[in-house]
């Protein structure tokens, strides 16, 4: 019970928590520039793995900086955090299943166009 | 941000805060604003709507044997006589990285009770969301006149059109409900709603507070993020 009245002692103190400008100049400085690298990719007309994993990479780095700092979840309760990213592993499913049905439409398309169905 | 203190509990930072923020049989997020707890939980079920037609699209690009339109010449941009690829998106996607850099200051200024910084850049925001959404429909214009339609298009496999305009549009219809609130919500930082201790709140018979900037930011750099998906997804993949 102590621990918890001093902390309310401490609490009426106004004080509002903001982050330094700094922070937010850096991540914005940051977005422009992975923005300018993803352009380049295609500028330079980057093709295959090269391609598609760079555009992965700087989409990531992106939406990491985007969500951890303008976002403010960096400095979230992980109670929030969590009820918040796990739901994205189901997303991550849905990728992989629907990635092994495209595979199997184009093939089964493929092989009714050239080989047929009869026989 | 959330409040790092609040009235009753011991708060412990990280996993084993979470299990007790958890356990506890009272409210789950403590210190987190009730009005920002609700927005995330909004942006998750948005979050699952832009990955259903993300997947849709993978799903439909992958499974045609036909074809797909190369988005480097199909949004190219004349500049100078010059054929730019993807001009327009990259000014589309600076000018959306600007106005979230914006917002993400006017919600700092907004917690110091900077009033004036902060209107002034919730109002940059909207200015550059509205630019934004211009820039879109140019573009869908440009496209239109070039004959693409839902069922068919001059440059490739006929899904093309019918992904372009859904998740474009999608996007597009929340950039501009957002510009109608930052708009909204310019005028109330502005008109001192949230001074003093808080006059008006917004739907609600509850005082305004700074915390509904922030709020109104979380839904902003949603946007922001959907178009860092879209652009990887749709214009560079």
């Amino acid at each position: 019970m102590d621990d918890t009245n001093q902390i309310n002692e401490k609490d009426k103190k106004p004080i509002e928590s903001t982050h330094k400008i700094g922070i937010y100049l850096w991540i914005w400085g940051l977005l422009f520039v992975l923005s300018f690298f993803s352009y380049m990719v295609d500028w330079y007309q980057f093709q295959g793995m090269l391609r598609w994993s760079l555009i992965l990479f700087f989409m990531f780095a992106k939406a990491g900086l985007i969500m951890a700092f303008f976002m403010h979840l960096f400095w979230e309760r992980y109670a929030l955090v969590n009820v918040l990213l796990w739901p994205m592993t189901a997303i991550a499913c849905f990728v992989f299943l629907m990635a092994a049905e495209f595979e199997y439409t184009l093939f089964s398309r493929m092989f009714y166009f050239f080989v047929g169905g009869g026989a | 941000m959330s409040d790092p203190k609040i009235d009753g509990f011991e708060l412990k930072p990280g996993f084993r805060g979470m299990a007790s923020d958890t356990g506890s049989d009272q409210t789950m997020f403590k210190g987190v604003h009730w009005g920002k707890a609700m927005m995330w939980i909004f942006l998750l079920s948005d979050t699952f709507v832009f990955s259903c037609f993300l997947i849709a699209y993978m799903k439909g690009r992958g499974s045609t044997p036909v074809e797909w339109p190369n988005p480097s010449e199909v949004f190219a941009l004349e500049a100078f006589g010059v054929p730019v690829p993807l001009l327009l998106i990259a000014l589309m996607t600076f000018v959306l990285i600007t106005s979230s850099g914006t917002m993400a200051l006017a919600v700092k200024y907004g917690y110091e009770k900077n009033r004036k910084m902060c209107g002034w850049l919730v109002l940059a925001t909207a200015i550059g969301g509205l630019t934004f959404v211009g820039m879109q429909a140019y573009e869908w214009s440009k496209l239109i006149h070039e004959g693409v339609r839902p069922w068919e298009n001059p440059f490739g496999a006929a899904q093309f059109g019918s992904f372009f305009f859904m998740i474009t549009g999608f996007h597009g219809t929340h950039v501009s409900i957002g510009v109608i609130f930052l708009f909204i919500y310019a005028y109330k930082v502005f008109a001192g709603h949230y001074e003093n201790g808080g006059k008006r709140g917004w739907f609600t018979t509850m005082k305004g507070d700074y915390v509904e900037i922030e709020i109104l930011g979380l839904y902003w750099h949603f946007v922001d993020l959907v178009w860092v998906f879209i652009f990887a997804f749709f214009y560079l993949w």
